[in-house]
């Protein structure tokens, strides 16, 4: 069996994991975001109604 | 079989961030945030900034849903058309449920933020918004009427109701203006980059205007258009809402418009055609911009 040339384009399996390591990232980014604005909004709305 | 050769069968790799991103449609996303803007700036009152962050952030959202969508209920024409076919799901980087998930949430999603956050009115505005561009112009009218981006033109002419909506929580003659001006764009501006892309339409089977009545009536309709555009872009003076500086700028931008489609209707070349669709989109990016300058200018006054 041949050795496995390191030029040779990732296999779909790599390229998988990278993908979805990118899309999670995504996620999580967006999830803070969301928490950081939900706390402010909520922050917001006790405030205005006191 | 090796393990790596079963993955290599049954992973399809998914997409990466910018091909979501790009489902998205960043571009006409920018376009709805800054003219949602200018309707808050113009708006009578005032908002948090957090709250009013709050509202661009769902009108953005709710415009990139609409897009998802309708990327995914036009994946097949898309695939046709060359201006298209590279977008994520012709392309098979994504797949259409995926596409038409992620557009659902964030529909949803946006609407209920708007409401929770800002107020029913601004919510209810943006689900119509989304409602009317996906189901009346993708769904309906696209492929059925060359009124398509007439009627289709609502949903894009919506946002600075919205964010006039989200400071005052009513609709009003004034934000109608605002709404008015870009439905009448609308139009010229479309037809503008039909004309030259006549038959990419015609492939994909989308009975845009130049398609079905050619060019000739095409540039009529846009002149028409162009010529109606300029007194209702001073309907903001006359209601007070701006001062005399951008009644002015907006007469001059509109007479550049009615020039253009001048030019378009002697002749509906390629070359004529993409300067139109250039300065449309200009003009209108400027219109809103000295709207919001002149607004900020006399309020500091």
């Amino acid at each position: 069996m041949a050795a496995s040339d390191p030029r040779e384009p990732k296999s779909s399996a790599d390229e998988f994991v990278r993908r979805r390591r990118g899309r999670n990232y995504a996620l999580l980014a967006v999830l803070i975001a969301l928490v950081v604005l939900f706390y402010a909004l909520t922050i917001l709305k006790r405030a205005g109604l006191q | 079989m090796s393990d790596v050769s079963v993955d290599r069968v049954a992973l399809a790799p998914g997409g990466e961030v910018r091909d979501y991103v790009a489902l998205l449609k960043p571009r006409v996303m920018s376009l709805v945030v800054f003219t949602g803007l200018v309707g808050m700036v113009l708006a009578p009152g005032s908002l948090h900034p957090v709250l009013g962050f709050t509202a661009i952030l769902c009108m953005a959202v709710g415009a990139g849903a609409s897009a998802a969508i309708n990327m995914w209920y036009d994946r097949d024409i898309d695939a046709v058309m060359a201006r298209t076919r590279d977008r994520p799901l012709p392309a098979g980087r994504i797949e259409p449920g995926a596409a038409l998930g992620l557009g659902i949430v964030l529909a949803v999603g946006s609407v209920l933020l708007m409401e929770l956050a800002v107020n029913l009115v601004a919510a209810a505005l943006l689900a119509l918004t989304i409602g009317f561009y996906v189901f009346v112009y993708t769904m309906w009218l696209k492929r059925r009427t060359p009124q398509n981006i007439v009627i289709g033109g609502a949903a894009g002419a919506l946002p600075p109701m919205i964010g006039w909506a989200a400071v005052t929580g009513d609709v009003t003659l004034a934000s109608v203006a605002l709404f008015a001006i870009i439905f009448l764009w609308t139009p010229p501006h479309f037809w503008a980059l039909s004309l030259y892309r006549a038959g990419d339409y015609q492939r994909a089977g989308v009975p845009m205007l130049p398609v079905v009545a050619g060019a000739r009536e095409t540039t009529r309709q846009m002149l028409i258009y162009s010529v109606l555009l300029l007194p209702l872009t001073l309907t903001p003076y006359a209601l007070g809402v701006v001062g005399v500086r951008y009644a002015v700028a907006a007469a001059v931008l509109g007479l550049g418009l009615i020039a253009l489609a001048l030019r378009v209707r002697r002749d509906a070349g390629e070359r004529a055609a993409k300067q139109m669709f250039g300065y449309s989109i200009l003009y209108l990016f400027l219109l809103f911009a000295l709207m919001m300058v002149d607004k900020v200018r006399v309020g500091v006054a």
